[in-house]
């Protein structure tokens, strides 16, 4: 067996540390040995998105991130979306519009469109579809997906003017 | 009649009772499962199509340290080569087990030969390479019709085609021929003005479902073997161990964790018996999760098909005649839907004369299974195409041909049964009154090329039994454990039902899918039967506790049960001239806990029928079809959930949309997959569909206490021949092949 790295990183807010072979993936790593489970394998080749979670500032699939590249980030898993408070707008909105039918494409539907209303609080459908293409959903046809995600875009901008 | 009545509860949205574990990661899938010693399973696929084993030495792979077990085919119990009935379905149980793991043959690449379970997933990997097989390389079929020519190399020595009711003498790779025919073709024909006769081919197609197949099994000392799975079936799977391991039903538990997409990929059990078998033999919990190569490569795909199929008309439009002939790849083993495909390709139309002729061919392919209304897509694809191309020759309008000659009832459907009410033409004239068909597409002055396609469908939908427990607690909510696996929001839409029969909210009930020792005999989600089915058992089991409940009020009131009324989730009588009332909470509390049980197989599905508009546009230089616009119309009896019955219409047509345009198995001369990932094999994005529009029209089944038909198959079936038929008056040329990829489309415009 390969010599194991000791990895320091950041998840959902919480500092973690874990010991990964060089082969493993990120998504190993969260699944096998963090049993953080809600991130799901669907190709492990970084062509499904069930596997999305937030890398520093970015979303990358996790299959195709290795877990020695988690040391010194932030990770943010579908686990660390909902807070204390209830449900992010945009979980809720997923299941106001039945936006979900299996649910296993779900956690990484919900993780990419978090990170896309961050950067784009007004997308139009065009981007939403756009944005999310990288995500396969094969039960909603996406239609109930894509009306979640611009519903969500109202409350979470509504937060931003009561805050402001 | 159902649809004079006021619901409380059945029509609105809910929010689903498992909803909250699914949008925050919580919701504990098959490949959640964790034990602290468990082991890795991991399967040795055949690399050839078409192989004899000569031997297998496990030897090697059997020595390294981290390998616990090595399994093959010798390790499964002998079963006989005969037809024996499997919980609702009759099965080959020496096929079935081949199937998991082979003995003499290789028939597809990807087949599995060994099995092998260590103390981490990498060292089982590492094992396999060192397990030797020696294989003799044969021929591999991989076309049906080059399969069914007399000097084609044979599958199976012991395959003898079923022709008709006969069994011939020789080895053949045509599995069965079988026929449905009425009225007299030779006369229709000859009545007909116009005749339209066409060859149609579609490739081989995958379900597609997001998570892989997985089991994870343990197996205790008293011969107790539990198996925590993704399926659509819990009972089935347990059925189907049964068989293969020779183990009595009752040793057997079959958990059925929540399931990522199936779409009647996840009834036929591939890697859970061999999970089973490693676990029997380590005493060890053993967990195996499939790749999605081995998904692509070694689980039933959908047939790919080849379909003849004439038709002729009157100058009216009415149908004289029709015929068709279905040839559809069985895969490895005999059992392909093209029985279903017949049945459904003309079902939605009143035919005098018809015939049709379905062949079911085994080749070196992955043994098919179901994918959502199997064979009927494949089959109405070739029909509606036809149909299209005689309303072109009668300048008819295709929604007016279709109201002209569509079923209604009292017609014959072509394999017997006189349709009780359907909805057929309801869908038709609510297509023909949408805003989406009285618009006309506006062409944009951009050099691309735009049709307008309309297509028809029908599937069954099933029955078949369910069981349903529902325990009332003393605050007045309860407990629905049912059968069936929910894979697009039927707890919801089970628990509504009940909800409806107690007067109470759908939020007081709560659903849960039990394994097969906690739950009565379901069979699988699938065949739109769930909502239908467990649905009437769910009504059953709410009005035995309503009656319960009843007697509970009528004690307390100390009354008779006849003196006892229920209206609207309210007991009531009168007593000595007060009126008397009590709230279903309070007879629950008064009560202590009841507990009501049934099982159910109901007959009486109600058929189901959907008419698809869609607009498209083609660009004749790269011959890339983009959908434009998209409108789905389905009766569905009654919508319990319509945000959730919508949904699979939605999901229905988007699948429709890849089969149509994009999906399809490439294989090279060896018989190889050549693009067996979600990059290669191409199933739509968000990016590649518009919103698609949804209309529900509510024809009541009466088979059905409120009106249900099923939703969850129909809407994959018109979407192949609209798109096709969209595209054939875009280019100007009849389009005949799926997919209708962008070489395909340049190839039909004479541009390569």
């Amino acid at each position: 067996m390969p010599r194991k790295t000791h990895v320091q990183t950041e998840i959902n807010g919480e500092g973690v540390e874990f010991l990964c072979e060089p082969r493993q993936s990120l998504l190993e790593i969260l699944r096998d040995e963090l049993h953080l489970t809600g991130s799901k394998e669907g190709c492990n080749n970084g062509n499904c998105g069930a596997c999305t979670v937030r890398l520093g500032d970015r979303i990358v699939n996790s299959c195709i991130v290795l877990g020695v590249e988690a040391e010194g980030q932030q990770i943010e898993t579908i686990e660390g979306i909902a807070t204390p408070e209830g449900l992010h707008p945009i979980q809720q909105k997923f299941l106001e519009h039945a936006a979900l039918q299996c649910g296993i494409c779900t956690p990484g539907f919900i993780v990419s469109s978090k990170a896309l209303l961050e950067q784009n609080p007004t997308p139009n459908e065009e981007e939403v579809r756009f944005w999310l293409a990288g995500n396969l959903c094969r039960c909603t046809g996406y239609h109930k997906i894509i009306e979640a995600v611009m519903d969500a875009a109202k409350p979470m901008n509504s937060e931003v003017v009561d805050n402001g | 009649m159902a649809e004079n009545k006021e619901f409380k509860v059945i029509g609105t949205r809910p929010i689903r009772h498992d909803g909250i574990d699914k949008v925050t990661g919580r919701a504990a899938y098959g490949a959640d499962i964790h034990f602290p010693d468990m082991l890795h399973g991991k399967v040795l696929r055949s690399p050839y199509a078409h192989a004899r084993i000569s031997s297998i030495d496990v030897s090697k792979a059997a020595s390294h340290p981290a390998i616990k077990c090595v399994i093959t085919s010798e390790d499964l119990p002998l079963v006989e080569d005969t037809i024996t009935e499997l919980g609702e379905t009759v099965i080959n149980l020496k096929h079935l087990s081949d199937n998991i793991l082979a003995s003499d043959k290789a028939l597809y690449k990807g087949h599995p030969v060994a099995a092998v379970a260590a103390t981490d997933p990498y060292a089982a990997e590492e094992a396999l390479d060192m397990i030797e097989v020696d294989y003799e390389i044969l021929e591999p079929v991989l076309d049906v019709r080059q399969a069914m020519e007399p000097d084609a190399p044979v599958l199976h020595e012991s395959l003898k085609t079923e022709s008709i009711g006969k069994k011939g003498d020789q080895s053949q790779n045509v599995a069965s021929h079988s026929q449905m025919k009425h009225g007299d073709l030779e006369t229709g024909f000859a009545a007909a003005d116009v005749i339209v006769e066409r060859d149609f081919s579609t490739a081989t197609i995958h379900q597609g479902y997001i998570e892989t197949h997985n089991a994870t099994a343990q197996y205790n000392e008293d011969g107790e073997l539990t198996v925590w799975c993704s399926t659509q079936g819990a009972f089935g799977v347990r059925d189907q161990l049964s068989k293969i391991l020779k183990m009595p039903v009752s040793k057997i538990k079959v958990v059925p964790m929540e399931i990522g997409g199936g779409f009647g990929g996840k009834v036929q059990v591939y890697i859970k018996p061999i999970a089973a078998l490693l676990a029997m033999k380590t005493r060890k919990p053993v967990k195996m999760t499939m790749t999605r190569t081995e998904v692509f490569e070694g689980t039933g795909p959908a047939p790919g098909s080849y379909i003849r199929v004439k038709l002729g008309a009157d100058t009216t439009g009415k149908i004289t005649a029709a015929e068709a002939h279905l040839v559809f790849e069985a895969g490895a083993y005999p059992g392909s839907a093209v029985g279903a495909g017949s049945l459904c390709i003309f079902a939605p139309y009143k035919i005098d004369n018809l015939q049709i002729d379905g062949y079911d061919v085994v080749l070196n392919k992955p043994k098919s299974s179901a994918y959502r209304a199997p064979g009927a897509p494949n089959a109405c694809f070739a029909s509606e195409c036809v149909i299209d191309e005689i309303c072109q020759k009668l300048d008819m309008d295709p929604i007016e041909f279709r109201l002209i000659n569509g079923a209604k009832e009292g017609d014959r459907r072509c394999d017997g049964p006189i349709y009780p009410k359907i909805g057929y033409l309801e869908t038709v004239e609510a297509a023909q009154n949408h805003h989406h068909y009285a618009e006309s597409i506006d062409i944009k002055p951009n050099g691309k090329l735009r049709g307008r396609g309309v297509a028809s469908g029908f599937w069954m939908n099933g029955g078949g039994r369910s069981s349903v427990t529902i325990n009332v607690n003393t605050d007045g909510r309860i407990n629905l454990i049912e059968g069936s696996t929910d894979i697009g929001g039927t707890r919801a839409s089970i628990a509504m039902q009940a909800a409806e029969v107690l007067g109470i909210s759908a939020e007081d009930v709560m659903p849960a899918v039990g394994d097969t020792d906690s739950v009565g005999y379901t069979g699988v989600t699938g065949g739109s039967r769930t909502t239908f089915a467990t649905g009437i058992a769910a009504i059953n089991a709410a009005e035995d506790i309503r009656a319960q409940m009843i007697g509970v009020a009528a004690k307390h009131w100390e009354l008779r049960p006849s003196d006892v009324r229920f209206e609207d989730g309210i007991f009531l009588a009168q007593k000595n001239g007060d009126a008397l009332r009590m709230t279903f909470k309070e007879v629950a509390a008064a009560g202590g806990p009841l507990v009501g049980s049934v099982t159910a197989s109901p007959g009486g599905a109600g058929n189901g029928f959907a008419t698809h508009i869609v607009d498209l546009e083609v660009d004749p230089e790269t011959g890339k079809v983009d959908i434009l616009r998209y409108t789905a119309i389905q009766d569905v009896g009654r919508a319990i959930h319509p945000s959730y019955a919508e949904g699979q219409v939605e999901g229905g047509v988007a699948q429709g949309v890849g089969w149509a345009l994009s999906e399809g198995y490439l294989y090279n001369d060896e018989g190889h997959m050549t693009n067996a990932s979600f990059l290669d094999y191409r199933m739509p994005t968000s990016y590649d569909l518009p919103s698609i529009e949804t209309v529900l029209v509510e024809v009541p089944n009466p088979g059905h206490p409120y009106g249900v038909r099923g939703a969850g198959e129909v809407p994959l079936v018109p979407p192949l021949a609209a798109i096709a038929n969209a595209v054939s008056r875009a280019i100007g040329v009849r389009m005949t092949e799926l997919p209708m990829s962008p070489d395909r489309v340049l190839q039909a415009m004479g541009s390569i």
